[in-house]
């Protein structure tokens, strides 16, 4: 598991220093075992896929991170502390998520939609709200110019007004990533950004992708698209019916040859001496 | 190519007159029209005056005669800001013919309304005179004439509805250049004395009927004002002159006891007080059910809670404890005994969701109500007084100002009702102040962001359980606010005013349907729709058994034709109609809106 970092930022914490690590996280549904004892660690300006056929469990994993979930076993821990299982306090430690069909505030405008995402980093409550003293009109003001900051950063600045539900599709998803970054978050777990974009939305994406690291972000993706996702990712892990298959940098996941059978399905004369990836319930370590 | 020429026709066939008439004819007729109907309100209508309002005496108007007159003077405007008077260009920036067209309709509808009236009470057609059918006759030409001129708008094709939706639709405008700073003062105030005259005019119709005609011509107004775009350049000015405009409304408002002077006035000013205090507990409401998107069923008990909490400290005799406390502490404990209660009930309320929500707040509602009823010695301590209630509360001496009795302000005089209506208009503001401010921050935000997705909010640091609990706290305490001035208007209390649903307000439903109707998340809805419903039920009081049903069936159309209520939020109004003006575009594809979290 060798660090590949390359990019980092004065103010972000020793490059390499582990941020996220979940161990051994299970998440059950009645029968159905979702995400089974699977662990991984990001590190500080990582950005990490996350690879799998559909109904993998990859959303599954990250609802399990963000809280969303209360997992069956195994721990999440965030810059060494244990993470309790609300979405909101895992937001206020410091991580944010985009969703992979996209959540907005549809009927606000794009602007409050980033305000929204300001929510932990701002303080006023409801009785500094209603006097209006000089303090809240500070935060106010100071929270508005952050949230135009991060819509000029994805380019969105010119749409502030409109409804988030007027926006275009691509537009959806960068406001999603707006919103999230507005929590200053020091981990972002993006679920699909490119779902449904063209190649030129893509690769816009991807050069956001790598601006967010560049901020000192590191980012957590799930993706089927192959190409963005080893043209991006310092360390790629493969999630097949649960389990985590592989996990290493592109070269080795594009060689693994369980992961081409994982997505192309099982050669056919490999078929009679190998357990595959359709029995989830045997270890892959026997292969 | 064939294509085009399908469509085509189509599209042409829209902007042709219902009435196929040469322009000028059709103006000409319509300006007959028109100014027959306010003439024919010089004419007596009637033999008999027996009829409210005595309509036999010719030269002067009488009662429904006086609307009539409106009407037909409201058609002969637009008919010539349509033509292009001078001075009058502005009048209409979306378009003069379609507002021409309603306003005929209302004209001819409030007249007709009253001919029919005076036949069904006085018995037969044989009652009207000459008058009567000119006043018939000619609002019909003026809707004829209206019908024969050029459409303007957008013509919706297609739609069941085409009769109702033959004016078009505005079309989209683009805000106006701001007129000189002076002119836009003049239009706030002109137009707030207009509200403020509207609404005065309405209060003091003193019959059932009156009230009627002046409802359908006042609805068929309001409908051509925001036809004309009218309503939506008054909107641009109030938001650039937004302090003016809120401080004038309540200035206007302050006022309105001192426009109601003679015999009713008190029942009027009493009139006036029940609709602040409905209003305002609406209002109130509306951050519950507007903002934070929580169906609350059970919510006039907040303002049974406040206003039992006044009763019970205000020294009135046979309460359980027998304290008095000066206004301002009964005030602030009415609010604060409220907002715990609010937390008290909503901790364990808040963590269903949707329909449940709305269960179980409709049976806390009635527990409230049920427990106060019981706390009546016999079947539990004595503390309400039981079925029986709070009566005697006595009036309010605030700073030496009796509220009892009547004071004169130089030529004015006005009696306990418009006191208090005064001391709930100050009270109305505190709470239209605490709406909007909470409303505009990063509060109001958290709020919207639960009711639109509560996932995404949680996922966004918001704590979900903790906000919808204030939103629901801040409701309760307001309401609880508005129930302390509630139970010293009233002078007494007793539970079975806080029921759920029944024919007089305030209870649940009610107030509910004035956010719903009114227009949810907005300030100003709520304040119309409870004045509405208000005024509706209290003067119309002969469809009382009724009530409940026309209710129903106001509610449902009202989700059906406007779904966004009288006053539309902006977010809610694209909500809706999005779809008719830009084709409707629909973010994520509907696959992608199925599972996860
Ligand atoms: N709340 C839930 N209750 C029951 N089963 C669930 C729930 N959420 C997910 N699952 C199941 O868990 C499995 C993993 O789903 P998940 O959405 O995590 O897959 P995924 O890897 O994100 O797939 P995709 O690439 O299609 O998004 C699926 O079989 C799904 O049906
Ligand atoms: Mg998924």
């Amino acid at each position: 598991m060798t660090d590949t970092t390359t990019a980092t930022v004065d103010n972000a914490p020793a490059p390499g220093t582990p941020l996220l690590q979940a161990s051994n996280v299970v998440m059950r549904f009645g029968g159905l075992t979702a995400v089974n004892d699977v662990s991984l660690t990001v590190n500080t300006g990582e950005i990490i896929g996350l690879i799998g056929p559909n109904g993998a469990g990859k959303t599954t994993f990250f609802n399990c991170l963000t809280g969303l979930y209360v997992p069956t076993e195994g721990t999440v821990t965030y810059k060494g502390a244990t993470l309790p299982p609300k979405p909101h306090k895992v937001t206020q430690a410091g991580m944010a998520r985009t969703f992979q069909n996209i959540r907005l505030f549809h009927n606000m405008t794009v602007l409050e939609n980033v305000l929204v995402g300001r929510h932990t980093r701002t303080k006023e409550g409801l009785l500094s709200a209603i006097l209006r003293g000089p303090g809240y009109r500070r935060e106010e003001a100071e929270s508005r110019a952050k949230a135009m900051e991060y819509l000029d950063f994805v380019g969105l600045a010119d749409k502030a007004g409109s409804l988030a539900r007027n926006l275009p599709y691509g537009e959806q998803r960068k406001l999603e990533v707006a919103r999230a970054l507005a929590s200053e978050p020091g981990l972002l777990l993006l679920d699909e950004p490119t779902a449904g974009m063209n190649p030129q939305e893509t690769r816009a994406t991807e050069e956001l992708v790598f601006a967010v690291r560049d901020r000192g972000i590191a980012v957590l993706v799930i993706e089927h698209d192959m190409r963005f996702i080893f043209n991006l990712c310092d360390r790629v892990a493969v999630l097949v019916q649960g389990r985590k298959l592989v996990e290493g940098d592109a070269a080795t996941v594009q060689g693994d040859e369980r992961v081409v059978a994982a997505y192309l399905g099982t050669p056919y004369e490999a078929d009679a001496d190998s357990t595959t990836a359709d029995d989830s319930t045997t270890p892959e370590e026997n292969q | 190519m064939t294509d085009t020429l399908q469509i085509r026709p189509e599209a042409a066939a829209a902007p042709k007159p219902a009435i196929p008439l040469p322009t000028a004819a059709a103006r000409a007729v319509t300006a007959a029209g028109a100014v027959l109907t306010a003439a024919s309100a010089f004419l007596s209508w009637t033999y008999s005056s027996q009829f409210p309002g005595d309509l036999t005496v010719t030269g002067y108007p009488g009662g429904l005669q006086w609307i009539t007159f409106t009407g037909g003077l409201l058609t002969l405007l637009y008919l010539l800001v349509g033509y292009g008077a001078p001075g009058l260009r502005g009048l209409a920036p979306g378009g003069a013919e379609g507002t021409t067209v309603i306003l005929a309709v209302g004209a001819a509808a409030t007249t007709w309304f009253t001919l029919i009236a005076i036949s069904v009470e006085l018995g037969g057609l044989a009652n009207l005179t000459t008058g009567g059918w000119v006043a018939g006759v000619a609002s019909l030409l003026a809707v004829a004439g209206a019908l024969g001129l050029p459409r303007d708008g957008q013509h919706p094709q297609g739609n069941r509805l085409g009769v109702l939706l033959y004016p078009g639709k505005r079309p989209e405008l683009r805000p106006a250049e701001p007129m000189p700073a002076v002119l836009e003062v003049g239009v706030v105030l002109l137009t707030l004395a207009a509200a403020l005259g509207v609404f005065a005019y309405g209060v003091d119709t003193s019959y059932a009927e009156l009230f009627a005609g002046f409802l359908i011509l006042t609805g068929f107004a309001a409908w051509a004002l925001n036809r004309s775009g009218d309503f939506a350049r008054l909107g641009e000015i109030m938001q650039r002159h937004r302090v003016l405009a809120s401080v004038g409304a309540f200035v206007a408002a302050g006022l309105f006891p001192f426009t109601q002077t003679g015999g009713s006035a008190e029942a009027n000013a009493n009139l006036g007080v029940s609709i602040l205090i409905f209003a305002a507990t609406a209002l109130g409401l509306n951050i519950v059910v507007g903002l934070a998107g929580l169906l609350d069923l059970g919510y006039v008990a907040f303002l049974g809670v406040g206003a039992y909490t006044a009763a019970l400290v205000s020294g009135a005799a046979g309460t359980a404890f027998n304290v008095q406390f000066p206004f301002w502490a009964a005030a602030l404990l009415g609010a604060v005994v409220s907002g715990i209660f609010g937390v008290l009930l909503g901790a364990p309320t808040l963590r269903v969701r949707g329909d449940y929500l709305a269960i179980v707040t409709l049976g806390f509602g009635e527990i409230f109500r049920i427990v106060v009823q019981n706390l009546d010695g016999t079947s539990g301590p004595n503390v309400t007084n039981g079925a029986i209630g709070i009566s005697n509360v006595p009036d309010l001496n605030i700073l030496g100002f009796d509220f009892g009795s009547a004071h004169s302000f130089g030529p004015f005089s006005i009696g306990r009702f418009a006191n208090y209506f005064e001391l709930m208009l100050l009270f109305t503001a505190i709470i239209v102040l605490v709406f909007s401010r909470s409303a505009n921050s990063r509060i109001g935000r958290a709020w919207v962001a639960i009711r639109e997705d509560e996932t995404a909010a949680t996922a966004m640091g918001i704590n979900g359980f903790r906000f919808k609990l204030l939103a629901f706290a801040l409701g309760a305490t307001l309401a609880g606010l508005a129930g302390t001035v509630f139970v010293h208007v009233n002078y007494s209390i007793v539970p079975d005013t806080f029921q759920f649903a029944g024919p007089t307000p305030p209870n649940s439903a009610f107030l509910l349907a004035a956010v719903v109707i009114g227009g949810m998340g907005t300030v100003s809805g709520p304040l119309v729709g409870a004045s509405l419903f208000f005024l509706l039920q209290a003067k119309l009081s002969f469809l009382h058994d009724y009530q409940l049903l026309l209710f129903g069936l106001t509610l449902i159309l009202f989700m059906r034709f406007r779904p966004e209520g009288i006053i539309p939020n902006r977010r809610r109004q694209l909500e809706f109609h999005e779809s008719q003006t830009e084709g409707g575009q629909e973010g994520p594809t509907p696959e992608l809106r199925t599972a996860e979290a």
